[in-house]
């Protein structure tokens, strides 16, 4: 029984709850409602979700459990020397079992076999790799018997306890629907009953937000100890050369990737924060309202343009164009990416960011500020220049370390202009690479999650993850502080 | 009202400083102001009375053309200091804000020290050549605004640290380091308590010896304590305009009577 | 100390129209100021103007498709010899077969309009033609059995090169360095094309093709990374909305204001600033590695995505909540309704507009986003359509921004006019999603 119609069952049941739980609460009053202590229909809403949410609740978590219980009791049937023959890697071997087992039904359906049939298959009597390549299953190798019997096994498992979820799920719809159905007597307060649901369900979600901060540590965290116990912490932190060899003796140290997001985000910086801040001057200090209601919109498109835009953008316009107009010329290199080609298109999706924190900001300036200084004969740009934007500094270095955390958080104009090569170096029109570029490329392909090379990638998410917090915290904090300051 | 005081002041012969012909102001549809004229003395103090939304403030704020920072208002008419239409196309409004200074309703120092809140005009007007000058103009101003012994020691702490009445004062002390020749004064003391109000009222007295002032007050008994001449506005009408111990005692216009006698407002 | 210190700036009122040269430098250096400002508005919305432009210059190329009509003859002797009609049996004849019949009848075609091709081998001539040609023909016969046997026209895609010659993205120079094609195949095509053999049509194939390999580029379309876009979306929108919705209710109306409520606030004001990177790691530790979904398969990166735009969801939901009047829970309050009914029942209809408008905007961020989708797998070259949900779900497909990406990683010039076709069809889906929003708060805002 699939999932899809398992759950169509249980809400066909609640559905059938709701109407059965309101006839009930209806007939035990002889059809007058104003003897009930709620509205009938919250009657029907208690059974309906007695019947639905348990019953939900069981096959999300054992859907979610089903993989690991299958995955540990076929891995403890696959002897010692199979994994040894695959480098001594468990997750390889279990990836040929996991595909064999997907593949046999085709094969069983071709051949018009049923259960029994594929019980007494046997890999060591017939050629596996090649009927299983005929419906679609290609195999690195022939198929060894003992794998063969592990994914035998770990089909009927899975089978199995496919079986068992949709038992247990419409074991527990059904007992929900009787317990409440049961429970219904004019004296029930059901709109209570409800409403505690209700707000139950609604606390459960906001613990999502809470859940996926959990599931980001924790994932990132548990992912960098593997790293760690694989790789020296100090190699990683203090080291100045990225090598990632995929046969071993990689140099994986942190500092050249560093250096490349710090230099493509200062770049972007220097091109976004006074176009921005001086575009926030303009549109909130010069600009007449139609000015104002036309460029600033305007404006906002270039943050609701997708970064996949900008780094397009970036690989085929301004990569060859500063290339061709600045690189070669100057005699500083000839590569169409870099460090100022990831930089100036960065800094423009960021100029917008920064105008209209910056607006926000300076707006908050009280006019009384601006009145003051007009009274004594300041002229325009005085007194933005000596009055507010004194007031709005801290506000407005908040806006930059925001821009910045999104600087060094982007990923793809640095993978489509920056590069890829992990250099040190101060020539902003080489190519360097960055910490998300690196993400990516060690995660991306065939990932195979026991190297290294490969865990990585989970050390710098994490190093990024930090940085980027600590400098939203460190916004935020300096943003609030501010905001107080004129409440 | 038995112990408004209304002092026999000397309002001699002196010279006038701005001369209002006509003046009328919109706000986009709104007509805030009609045909206002008035002669402000030099020497003088100038109070402008009348209800809330009359158009007292309004025309203040003619009169160093703040109203340019409103987008939406238009005045028309004629408003000539020393006998120079400050509405000329040519007139820079920085420099006739440099000679005409403003106070406003809610003390406003500016988030700098008490120092450089004073120094703030001296400094964009180009007034000194030196750091001494400048130390200098800044105490003249403190000592002027009777605030130079609260905060002589601490003139490098910050201007919004102050207590209201202190910050109003420092705010006059911006105003006047500027040297003005006429200091305008929106509500100087609405923000204020009554000690403070009474330093304020004070200081405004001591400022006649040096310029013109012109005060928006809401309060009757303060126009008649400080000024010297009194304007009352209704609906945007000037009604009647005169020295003040006639407008408090004798009234020429019913509504000015009403008015002071608490019937209207 | 004396007044005349105090008064030095004036000594004697000067008149209001003479302006003295500081005057003039400040009014210069105002001047400077607000042209400094105006420059720096001008630099936005030219970087705005100049984006758009090469995008646009780019792709709109990919919308048009040049194609050669030639009249091909079905014979029934060599594509269903049984005469049955029986696509089982017709599906004999390989891709090589139809690729025969399509040269014969180019060749004839040549003939007949007295094309001369010079010194050129078969292979050459049959090499202006797209390598996709024979297939679709196959399909073609295939899907309708009844052609066989009739001379239809046909209509066989030009080869990257040649339409890109058409379109003056390739010259005869270029062509004359390139080992895909050669000057003397391009003169071909502007003789056929002379002689009304060449057709360019809008190119619907790019909107519901599925994507094709490196050497077909003229074959590439958007059909399975727009379908696994609009998968991705129908997930978001099914869990986002309501746990979103849900999770604003009970902070904004019903939670008590203590630690745990503040905590849970700041984290999701953090988990907004997440950069998206990130939650790919994620999805990748959570979903692929520890739960075992497949790679590739919309609904890892619907549920990815469903986690980035939460907190955006949230953040709409709790201002629209927060914009409705305390008032109107008062009424309801005072009317004896509970709390939950006076939310349910008058709130949360008032903000839903608002509601409503946060949400698309943060489908459209969704819909753009490509970072967390290339570590889940979505770059694979992915060239079935997913079937119907919900199995569809779980099947390998792409998406649009990192169908983008994966035609920028290839060595053809001409899918980088695929590319900037791909971005045009993202940018037209997320203006109809923006303008949608648009005009849902200009509808239903209400001003209390």
């Amino acid at each position: 029984m699939s999932v899809g119609l398992l759950s169509l069952i249980v809400l066909g049941l609640a559905v059938l709850g709701y109407l059965l739980g309101r006839q009930r609460a209806l007939s035990a009053v002889k059809g007058d409602p104003r003897a009930l202590h709620s509205l009938p229909s919250y009657y029907g809403a208690s059974v309906a979700l007695f019947t639905a949410v348990p019953a939900l609740l069981v096959m999300v978590v054992w859907l979610f459990l089903q993989p690991t219980i299958l995955e540990t009791r076929t891995a403890a049937l696959i002897p010692q020397e199979n994994i040894a023959a695959s480098g001594g890697n468990i997750s390889l071997v279990m990836a040929d079992v996991r595909r064999i087992a997907e593949g046999l039904d085709a094969v069983a359906a071709r051949a018009g076999l049923d259960e029994a049939g594929i019980q007494a298959m046997r890999a060591d009597l017939s050629d596996m790799r090649s009927r299983l390549a005929e419906v679609g299953v290609a195999l690195g190798a022939n198929v060894d018997p003992a794998v063969f019997e592990a994914a035998k096994t770990y089909r009927s498992l899975g089978n199995s306890l496919h079986s068992a979820m949709a038992l247990v799920v419409l074991l527990a719809a059904a007992l929900g629907f009787a317990f409440a159905l049961w429970r219904i007597s004019p004296q029930l307060r059901a709109r209570n009953l409800v409403e505690q649901f209700i707000q139950v369900l609604l606390i459960a979600s906001s613990l999502i937000a809470v859940a996926t901060t959990f599931g980001i540590i924790a994932s990132l965290v548990v992912e960098s100890w593997h790293f760690f116990r694989l790789y020296p912490a100090g190699d990683f932190f203090f080291s100045t050369t990225w090598n990632p060899q995929f046969r071993g003796g990689s140099s994986l140290g942190l500092w050249p990737l560093v250096w490349g997001t710090l230099y493509v985000s200062f770049i972007a910086l220097l091109v976004a924060a006074p176009i921005g801040l001086m575009a926030a001057i303009y549109l909130s200090e010069y600009a007449g309202p139609k000015m104002r209601a036309t460029a600033k919109p305007l404006l906002e498109i270039l943050a609701g343009i997708p970064s996949i835009v900008y780094g397009l953008f970036a690989l085929v316009t301004v990569g060859p164009l500063l290339r061709d107009y600045f690189a070669q010329p100057l005699g500083l290199g000839d590569s169409s990416s870099s460090v100022m080609t990831a930089g100036v298109v960065m800094g423009i999706m960021l100029i917008p960011y920064v105008s209209s924190l910056s607006d926000d900001i300076i707006n908050a300036v009280p006019q009384a500020m601006r009145d003051g200084s007009f009274g004594l004969g300041a002229t325009q740009s005085e007194t933005v220049k000596r009055v507010v934007l004194p007031a709005a500094l801290p506000g407005i270095v908040g806006a930059v370390l925001l821009a910045a955390s999104r600087a060094i958080g982007e990923t793809m104009i640095v993978v489509m202009g920056a590069g890829a090569a992990a250099k040190l170096s101060l020539n902003p029109f080489e190519a360097m690479t960055t910490v998300t570029v690196k993400i990516v490329s060690q995660l991306t392909g065939d990932t195979e999650f026991a190297s290294p090379e490969t865990l990585v990638a989970f050390a710098l998410g994490l190093t990024l993850f930090c940085f980027t917090l600590a400098l939203n915290v460190l916004a935020l904090v300096i943003v609030r502080k501010y905001r107080e300051q004129y409440e | 009202m038995n112990d408004m005081r209304i002092l026999d002041r000397d309002v001699s012969a002196n010279t006038t400083k701005i001369t209002a012909r006509g003046v009328q102001v919109y706000y986009g549809e709104n007509h805030a102001l009609k045909d206002v004229d008035v002669d402000i003395l030099a020497g003088t103090v100038t109070a402008f009375i009348g209800p809330s939304g009359c158009g007292k403030s309004t025309f203040l704020r003619c009169l160093n053309r703040m109203n340019d920072t409103v987008a939406s208002a238009r005045v028309l008419g004629e408003i000539k200091l020393d006998g120079e239409d400050i509405y000329d196309k040519r007139v820079d409004p920085v420099v006739l804000r440099a000679r005409i200074g403003m106070v406003f309703q809610k003390p406003n120092p500016f988030p700098k020290s008490i120092y450089e809140n004073v120094a703030y005009g001296p400094r964009i007007h180009g007034l000194t050549r030196s750091r001494s000058e400048l130390d200098e103009v800044v105490e003249t101003a403190l000592k002027k605004a009777a605030l130079w012994n609260e905060v002589k020691d601490r003139l490098q702490s910050p201007g919004t640290g102050l207590s209201g009445g202190q910050q109003q004062r420092l705010c006059i002390a911006r105003a006047i380091a500027t040297s003005p020749e006429v200091l305008l004064m929106d509500e100087p003391c609405s923000a204020l308590d009554p000690i403070a109000t009474a330093q304020v009222e004070e200081l405004i007295d001591e400022l006649r010896a040096h310029f013109s002032v012109v005060i928006v007050t809401h309060s009757m008994q303060q126009a008649a304590r400080v000024s010297q001449r009194t304007a009352f506005f209704h609906l945007g009408h000037l009604v009647e305009y005169g020295e003040t111990g006639q407008i408090f005692t004798n009234p020429r216009d019913p509504r000015t009577e009403s008015y002071i006698t608490g019937r209207i407002g | 100390m004396t007044d005349a210190t105090l008064h030095g700036g004036h000594a004697a009122p000067r008149s209001l129209l003479a302006t003295d040269a500081r005057t003039r430098r400040r009014k210069a250096a105002e001047t400077r100021f607000r042209l400094y400002g105006l420059t720096a508005v001008g630099l936005g919305l030219v970087a705005l103007v100049f984006l758009m432009w090469s995008i646009l210059g780019n792709g709109m190329g990919a919308f048009r498709q040049t194609y050669f009509e030639i009249p091909v003859e079905l014979s029934e002797a060599t594509l269903d010899k049984s005469g049955t009609r029986d696509p089982a049996v017709m599906k004999k004849v390989t891709t090589v077969g139809y690729g025969k019949i399509l040269q014969k009848a180019l060749e004839a075609e040549l003939a007949a309009r007295n094309i001369d091709t010079g010194t050129m081998k078969a292979k050459d001539v049959m090499g202006l033609l797209s390598k996709e040609a024979p297939a679709d023909l196959r399909n073609m016969v295939l899907a309708d059995p009844a052609l066989v046997g009739q001379t239809i026209t046909f209509e066989a895609f030009a080869t990257s090169r040649v339409d890109g010659y058409f379109k003056g993205r390739v010259t005869m120079e270029s062509a004359a360095r390139d080992s895909n094609i050669s000057p003397e195949q391009l003169a071909v095509a502007q003789k056929m094309a002379d002689a009304g053999l060449i057709t360019t049509q809008f190119n619907l194939g790019f909107l519901s093709m599925p994507d094709a390999s490196e050497l077909r580029p003229e074959a590439a379309g958007l059909g399975v990374a727009i379908l696994g876009s609009a998968y991705m979306m129908f997930i978001v929108l099914l869990l986002a909305l309501p746990i979103g919705v849900a999770t604003s209710i009970y902070l904004e109306e019903l939670a008590p204001k203590n630690k745990w409520t503040d905590m849970i606030e700041v984290n999701i004001a953090n988990l907004a600033a997440v950069p998206s990177i990130v939650y790919g790691i994620l999805a990748l530790a959570l979903f692929i590695n520890f739960m075992g979904l497949p790679q590739s398969a919309p609904i890892v990166g619907g549920l990815v995505l469903t986690l980035m735009t939460l907190p955006t969801i949230i953040i709409a939901t709790r201002a629209a909540l927060k914009a409705v009047p305390p008032s109107i829970r008062d009424a309801a309050l005072g009317v004896g309704a509970s709390k939950m009914q006076a939310i349910f029942h008058h709130v949360l209809p008032l903000a839903m507009p608002g509601i409503l408008t946060g949400t698309i905007l943060g489908l459209a961020r969704a819909l753009g986003e490509s970072a967390p989708l290339l570590l889940i797998g979505m770059v694979a070259f992915v060239k079935d359509f997913p079937a119907a949900p919900p199995e569809g779900l779980m099947q390998p497909a792409t998406a649009l921004p990192v169908q983008v990406y994966q035609w920028t990683q290839r060595s053809d010039p001409a899918f980088v006019e695929r590319a900037s076709g791909a971005i045009i069809v993202l940018l037209a889906f997320l203006l109809i999603m923006n303008a949608v929003a648009i005009i849902l708060r200009r509808r239903f805002e209400r001003r209390w």
